[in-house]
């Protein structure tokens, strides 16, 4: 049917149509996904400005840079964006939305008319949130505790809620969408065993997406209605129990960190695979960790409250849980380093994420035992200890699966290739500075540093000064992918259409692909990581 | 632990050496699996590194190693937990015979008050070797009592008591933080525990200005408020008889039986209608408004000191203060 | 390729998305997005039921004398009036199916009319409570509320608050999620009277009608739940 252009540019989703109305009004999921990959963007650099205000004013134990209602502010809306309108949608919305249907030989995603609307909810949900940056913020951690944020704050809770509100609705109509593609559009001969983990991993997300996310929406809901019109759902001075806010809060939160987690795991799984060009180690345990770890993920949430006034016994019960659901992302970490055993090893830029992201994403977990340790969580709950906890398996472990994975599938996504050693530079500098920054955060959270803290004890300076050192490192590592990438755009080699000798049927529709994805509907005879029936690249480190 | 680079706080308390030992061995263990890890990564990198003419090994995988290292991780993940829990279960469980220290946390300083009488804002004096509870509520907002130094933290909470306990093991000064998020001040609602030997704890007992035992002003509230009237001792009122109430179980008109611990007594002054025990009328007037949390506690601890002190115990404190020291 | 095939081309409508395969796949796809945005709807409305049930527990005594100043004549006609609406839709599917565009426009239009009677009818119970002062606020006086005679627990003021609390929430993002409906169901009218739909393509109208029965069956648990908690006659 379509016969392959000679010519310099053949027809493809992006020079298809041109001008604004064509990209406002696309139901194309690959244009939608660059659609969230500029908003998203645009929302880390926003959290990562004030991540800086705060390592800025926490170089001295004193509080001289801002004063402590603005610090307060700081902290809460760095989390708030950064998870809502960055992490949560990140990987899901701009890799998953791009290439689930091309990776199961699909057209389009199930509902592109609601993938559209996913975009435009963010966008609102965005603005709204931007307002109430703008007219004072909100003040209440990222966390939203009771009563404080119902009875005593003086900030703009109302609209964080409501924005955060609608925010969720985005990520349920995107995992709804993923979950109904795959399982009712793969092409023929695509059975759900030989989907790439990629699939696998996405669809538990998508999971979480969907059971857990209207939680947080009713519980957010129910905080704005007790502030907007004084009901005393979590008021103890009406009887109301702060504590419920907490567990149906931590209901859909701790799940969260696995929906920011799973699709980086994605991620890692194509990159390691591709670039040791071996199958992955294990399929099918990989394949099941990702589903044990959405089931066990809501099991949990209580591990965030052992010092909150729970029983013993129900922090006994979680305790255990919390190190039930260790296991199936341990079993993934030895399946991606047997990848490498005997393989072909190459070390491209991806590969250096995928690497950075086994070392830190071990780390971030191995921590994570500590805190499930309920003798220990008393000592460091609410320290420094959690703080780099957290952000080793976020930022160590999401942002580096998601940086990797725009590198990886930046050739198909633009068709174009970024400069392969500005790439490993940056990578470098992310993985140097992220380390300077969060392992000093271990020692002062054993060495009693709460969090939140806008002024600390002086012997805790020395190591504050060392995090925020870092996190300048941090900052430069980030922003070069934006300078080369858009360098690319114009100036960067044309990519073919698999430059990496991939496996994956996104690799075998050119670069950029046309609109509907396959110029004929794929037929589907081989397995996942059929590394053994594709020649490698004559050189893989493709130079400008 | 190093002088100039401390890895962790001073150890002050006998729970804090616990507490440590699991740390320990969990940096042991974190680190050897991430040398592991990274070493393998390493060695597979380089070994394994693209070379022209050598294709890689297609591997499906093997049932055998993921079993072996699951089942291991697993194992070793149970004995964390239960170490981690004995420790938690004995932090969590405050001895017998402890003495008290009523704390009250409102937005941004730490009310506590001895049961001997003291009254301190943001810092804490006790003697090195005796037992103390710490018996706590807040004003407004949740807050959380943290004391690295003796490894221990409880989140304190508007509407209810939280207890947390300890022992403390070597004199000095130790901070003390609050550790949940509460509004502006959050990181200035900060104060200082001093821990003293046993003689100079007597000394400033002693010292300060006293204005009789926590008991003792509880017994007056008791009468200021008009508890008397119904809560007799001498004949049947029309309230209970509240010597020997507490620890005690009480059979409430609802059906439900609840032991009457400081929570219950709290309700009863609180929002007496929810807590009828069986057989009385719901005539107790509502206390909500009237007084306030260091009343409370005053009449709490009034209340506690009507039973007698739990067998094998040193003691509680009745109406005269009574320091007792284990015997060591 | 079956889309692309002369044949397949005339035999499927406009209503054919292209990124489709077939209808057979359209309709599936629809069909499953449908129960999982359900499935969603639950862990939603679930979120409140669990506070509902722990205050309940709590404070039994406040809830039962909540539920009995509760009109019980409006909220049982409420309930007939969704159940009857559920039959009007289930009757419309079948008349979509079976292609009689009249008899479906008459039953949608019914069930919007039922619709709008629960939410007339719920305007009415809430103007009453209002008038009562059992709005939660600084206008709150539950007062008037019985205790049972056959306990001695009286009724603390504070938590009768909770109480209605919950029962404003629940019945009010009930009523949302009608109205939604109601909105719903005016499109679906309108189309099918244009004729749109047929009996090889009735999809809206049997994924609209999922919903409605979704919201008709959250009903179904908040009556027992707010209205008939303790209706033992008070002697």
């Amino acid at each position: 049917m379509a016969t392959v252009a000679v010519t310099a540019e053949r027809e493809n989703y992006l020079n298809q149509e041109y001008g604004i109305r064509s990209w406002l009004l696309t139901t194309d999921h690959k244009r939608i996904a660059l659609l969230y990959l500029i908003s998203i963007t645009f929302f880390f650099f926003v959290g990562g400005f004030f991540a800086l205000l705060i390592r800025l004013e926490l170089l001295t134990p004193a509080g001289d840079l801002v004063q402590a209602d603005t610090y307060n502010k700081l902290f809460s809306m760095h989390g708030q964006v950064m998870i809502f309108f960055f992490l949560i949608p990140s990987i899901p919305a701009v890799l998953g939305n791009f290439l689930v249907p091309l990776m199961i030989g699909a057209k389009d995603l199930a509902f592109p008319r609601i993938n559209l609307l996913s975009w435009y909810l963010y966008i609102i949900a965005g603005t709204i949130y931007l307002h109430c940056i703008v007219t004072g913020g909100v003040d209440t951690g990222w966390t939203f505790y009771t009563p404080f944020s119902t009875a005593f704050s003086n900030t703009k809770v109302i609209e964080a809620g409501i924005a955060i509100f609608i925010a969720g609705f985005s990520s349920i109509l995107t995992g709804l969408n993923f979950v109904v593609t795959i399982h009712r559009m793969r092409a023929p001969g695509m059975t759900w065993s030989r989907l790439p983990l990629f699939i696998w991993a996405h669809y538990a997300t998508s999971i979480i997406q969907l059971l857990g996310t209207p939680v947080l929406a009713i519980t957010l809901l129910l905080v704005v209605f007790e502030r907007a019109f004084n009901l005393g759902i979590f008021d103890p001075t009406r009887g109301g129990d702060p504590l419920l806010f907490q567990h149906l809060f931590w209901f859909y939160s701790h799940p969260a960190v696995y929906i920011m987690i799973l699709p980086a795991m994605a991620v890692e799984s194509e990159v390691v695979a591709c670039f040791a060009r071996k199958r992955v180690f294990g399929y099918n345990f990989v394949a099941m960790s990702s589903i044990a770890i959405a089931v066990f993920g809501f099991l949990v949430w209580a591990h965030h409250m052992f010092v909150a006034g729970i029983s013993l016994y129900s922090a006994l019960v979680f305790s255990i849980l919390s190190y039930l659901v260790a296991v199936p992302s341990a079993i993934k970490v030895f399946n991606w380093t047997a990848t490498m055993y005997k393989g072909s090893i190459s070390f491209t830029t991806p590969m250096l994420y995928a690497f950075g992201f086994i070392g830190l994403f071990t780390m971030g977990g191995l921590t994570g035992l500590f805190l499930a340790a309920l003798g220990i969580d008393v000592h460091v709950h609410d320290t420094y200890f959690v703080i780099a906890h957290f952000h080793y398996i976020m930022v160590g472990g999401a942002v580096m699966g998601y940086l990797g994975g725009l590198h990886f599938w930046w050739p198909k996504i633009s068709g174009r290739m970024y400069p392969e050693g500005w790439g490993r530079l940056a990578a470098l500098l992310v993985f140097a500075g992220f380390n300077l920054t969060f392992f000093p955060q271990f020692i002062l959270g054993y060495m009693g540093m709460p969090r939140r803290y806008w002024q600390y004890p002086p012997e805790f300076q020395v190591l504050n000064v060392l995090s925020t050192a870092g996190s300048t490192i941090l900052a430069i590592g980030y922003v070069l992918p934006m300078v080369y990438f858009l360098w690319s755009m114009r100036y960067g080699k044309i990519a073919s259409d698999n430059p990496w000798g991939a496996a994956g049927l996104e690799w075998k529709t050119s670069s950029p692909p046309p609109t509907f994805n396959f110029d004929e509907e794929p037929e589907v005879t081989w397995e996942a990581y059929n590394y053994e029936q594709i020649p490698a690249p004559a050189e893989v480190n493709v130079e400008r | 632990m190093f002088d100039n680079f401390p890895l962790w706080p001073v150890r002050a308390s006998t729970n804090a050496g616990n507490v440590d030992a699991l740390y320990i061995f969990l940096v042991a263990l974190s680190a050897f699996m991430c040398v592991a890890i990274f070493v393998m990564i390493l060695v597979f990198a380089t070994m394994y590194r693209r070379r022209r003419g050598v294709e890689a090994e297609q591997i499906e995988g093997s049932s055998a190693l993921e079993i072996t290292w699951s089942i291991i991780p697993l194992g070793i993940f149970m004995v964390i937990f239960l170490w981690g829990a004995v420790i938690y279960f004995h932090e969590r469980t405050p001895p017998q015979g402890a003495s008290e220290v009523y704390v009250v946390g409102k937005q941004w300083m730490w009310k506590l008050q001895h049961e001997e009488g003291p009254r301190e804002i943001n810092e804490l004096h006790v003697p090195v070797g005796r037992d103390v509870k710490l018996i706590m509520t807040s004003q407004d907002v949740i807050h959380s009592f943290y004391v690295p130094a003796f490894r221990i933290k409880q989140d304190v909470l508007p509407g209810r008591y939280t207890t947390a306990w300890f022992r403390a093991t070597r004199p000095g000064v130790y901070h003390l933080f609050c550790s949940q998020y509460c509004g502006t001040m959050h990181s200035g609602m900060i104060g200082q525990v001093t821990v003293m030997e046993p003689v100079q704890y007597e000394a400033w007992l002693s010292g300060g200005i006293t204005t009789g035992s926590l008991a003792a002003s509880g017994d007056s509230l008791f009468q200021q408020l008009g508890c008397s009237t119904c809560h007799r001792f001498d004949i049947q009122g029309r309230g209970p008889n509240l010597v020997g109430l507490f620890g005690h179980p009480v059979h409430l008109e609802d059906g439900r039986t609840v032991i009457a611990d400081e929570n219950y007594i709290r309700q009863c002054i609180l929002s007496p209608h929810a807590n009828i025990p069986s057989g009385f009328k719901p005539i107790m007037p509502v206390f909500q408004g009237l007084v306030s949390e260091e009343q409370l506690t005053a009449l709490v601890a009034y209340i506690k000191s009507l039973s007698p002190p739990p067998a094998g115990g040193q003691g509680g404190v009745s109406l005269a203060p009574k320091p007792q020291y284990p015997k060591e | 390729m079956l889309s692309d095939s002369p044949i397949a081309v005339e035999q499927h409508g406009p209503e054919l998305l292209h990124h489709f395969v077939d209808a057979e796949q359209q309709r599936d796809a629809a069909s499953l997005g449908m129960w999982l945005f359900l499935a969603t709807e639950i862990m939603f409305f679930g979120g409140m039921f669990c506070a509902y049930l722990v205050y309940r527990y709590w404070y039994y005594n406040e809830f039962a004398a909540g539920s009995r100043s509760l009109d019980i004549y409006l909220g049982t006609i409420n309930t007939a009036v969704l159940i009857c609406s559920s039959l009007t839709v289930a009757l419309g599917v079948r008349a979509a199916q079976m292609g009689k565009r009249k008899l479906l426009v008459i039953l949608l239009l019914l069930t919007i009319v039922f619709g709008f009677a629960f939410l007339a009818i719920k305007g009415v119970e809430w103007y009453d409570k209002y008038k009562e002062h059992h709005v939660p606020g600084h206008s709150f006086n539950a007062s008037d509320l019985e205790k049972p005679p056959y306990s001695n627990g009286g009724i603390d003021q504070q938590h009768e608050q909770i109480y209605f609390s919950l029962y404003f929430a629940m019945t009010g993002l009930h009523a949302l999620h009608m109205i939604i409906g109601v909105g719903i169901f005016i499109f679906l009218t309108y189309y099918a009277w244009k004729g749109r739909y047929t009996p090889n393509y009735y999809t809206p109208v049997e994924i609209g009608g999922l919903y409605w029965h979704f919201v008709d069956i959250v009903w179904i648990y908040l009556f027992p739940l707010l209205y008939l908690i303790d209706r033992k006659p008070l002697r």
